[in-house]
């Protein structure tokens, strides 16, 4: 049966998240404890199994809130089924360029085989590039917005694309009236006066790699001499993000087995100047810095911590925009939305430096994944129709599962990495992303109160 | 009420009706981008 609500304590706060609603109620202990036996029918059970630790008087009060909840829907509120503005067909709305299938760092953890995907070093060339802005504007139907972002490897190491690509995306949104979004990701080392005005200029949001301290950093992030990079990138991403006035940046970070006490890593980074931040769990099979399961304990522990040090340098003035923990509880995204999920495969497609489609980034490379190509089109349909239903409501684990509406069923190519299949999830990223949902209800749910309170 | 908060007010069961639009952002799910699960995400309408 589907999971209707989700209780929990969260640094010490009582929370009652309505799956289906997505209403976050604040209880006290005698809700929570009253949730394990409610069903919405049966108050008379309730006070027979609770009458020996609370006044029968105060548990009939409590059950009608619960009531109430019940009557605006916003306690069991109804299954969600599959809707109808979720249509069959996905549009593509995005696409990630691999401009460089080539790395000036060699990152133990990389996905991407050090830059090369398990392949030949390679650098995308701008007719490939124009072409694939020509075939999502071909592709994006009545859709206005769109994203493309410059991936690799490193994509500095093909600067001369990226802006060559960047010139044409900015002639066709003119000629199209689409408006593009540009991200590009980068490690840092080849920053430099010229490509900051550059991404100034043209509006790039930028995503920046550092993993936190400079001994966390160091031991995963060498050149390609194997020596520390965090001394080089870090004054790089300051001056970048200093010249567009703190705003347009992600600096984001992997955690591993290695530093399973990130928070001092998140805390490192806020230090350093930078107020938007994201660390994110290793995702690796069978190496010494792999999260398994026997982690979790400690990753949950080292969640509430960081839930801890957030509020306080929020309540000290001091606050950061910490990615996991953001979360609109009143204008999220709409259902057709929560099922598409990331779009990897019908939304969202990642262009090889060849032209190759692939799903996304993590599937360049896995051959039996291979789409087409921006040239030849989609040629192999089964994947993009595979992709598209491969939703929360589609997936054993997931259609029962309270996170449902919120982590979209996590990512395909995790799934595909540790199972073979995408539809089967990966437990550990799982649980990972469970326990960080609660840490963000948990904190939005402090921050609309004392918003409330001032 | 007494022994409860309610801190949003929930807009998932009426977006089952509309929404659909797509012009939101892409949400990369896995840990190389901004895992921006979906669930951080905010309505673009």
């Amino acid at each position: 049966m589907s999971e209707k609500i989700h209780k929990f304590i969260q640094n010490g706060m009582y929370i009652l998240l309505d799956v289906n609603s997505g209403a976050v109620h604040v209880i006290d202990k005698m809700i929570y404890d009253i949730m394990d036996t409610f069903d919405g029918t049966n108050d008379d059970d309730v006070v027979l199994s609770l009458r020996d630790k609370y006044d029968e008087a105060e548990l009939r009060e409590a059950l009608s809130e619960l009531h109430e909840l019940i009557k605006i829907k916003e306690l069991f509120a109804p299954d969600i089924d599959v809707p109808p503005t979720f249509s069959d067909i996905g549009i593509v709305k995005s696409l990630c360029l691999m401009v460089a299938h080539d790395c000036n760092l060699r990152c133990k953890y990389c996905f991407a085989d050090t830059g090369d995907f398990g392949g030949g070093r390679e650098l995308m060339s701008a007719e490939v590039g124009e072409r694939a802005i020509d075939y999502l504007i071909e592709h994006m139907g009545h859709r206005i917005h769109s994203e493309v972002d410059f991936f690799g490897g490193e994509p500095l190491m093909n600067m001369p694309v990226v802006r060559r690509i960047t010139e044409h995306v900015r002639k066709r949104e003119k000629e199209t009236g689409k408006v593009f979004k540009l991200t590009l990701t980068t490690n840092g080392l080849m920053l430099n006066e010229e490509n900051r005005k550059f991404f100034n200029d043209n509006n790039i949001s930028l995503v920046l790699s550092l993993d936190g301290r400079k001994e966390t950093h160091d031991r995963m992030r060498p050149d390609a001499g194997w020596h520390g990079t965090y001394d080089r990138v870090l004054p790089n991403f300051q001056k970048m993000v200093a010249s567009r006035d703190g705003k347009n940046y992600y600096l984001r970070g992997t955690y591993t087995k290695y530093n399973l006490d990130f928070t001092d890593d998140v805390l490192s980074m806020a230090d350093a100047g930078f107020d938007i931040l994201s660390i994110e769990p290793v995702v690796a099979k069978d190496m010494p810095y792999a999260i398994g399961e026997s982690d979790l304990p400690r990753i949950y522990e080292e969640y509430d911590r960081l839930v801890e040090a957030y509020l306080a340098r929020h309540r000290e003035g001091k606050g950061f925009f910490f990615f996991h923990f953001n979360m609109d509880l009143s204008n999220g995204p709409c259902v057709a939305k929560r099922l598409a999920g990331c779009g990897a495969g019908h939304e969202y497609m990642a262009v090889a430096a060849n032209g190759d489609l692939y799903p996304c980034h993590q599937f360049v490379g896995r051959e039996r994944y291979r789409l087409g190509s921006v040239f030849e089109g989609v040629t192999d349909d089964k994947w993009p129709e595979y992709f598209r239903h491969s939703h929360v409501l589609n997936k054993e684990k997931c259609r029962d599962c309270w996170a449902r509406f919120f982590c979209s069923g996590g990512c395909h190519a995790n799934a595909d990495l540790f199972h073979d299949d995408i539809r089967e999830p990966y437990e550990v990223g799982c649980a990972i992303q469970k326990k960080r949902l609660e840490c963000a209800l948990m904190v939005q749910a402090v921050l609309a109160m004392e918003k409330e309170q001032s | 009420m007494k022994h409860i908060k309610t801190v949003n007010k929930p807009n998932l069961q009426e977006s089952v009706k509309k929404g659909g639009c797509g012009e939101c952002q892409a949400s990369c799910q896995s840990a190389c981008k901004t895992s921006c699960t979906v669930g951080n995400q905010v309505c673009e309408k």
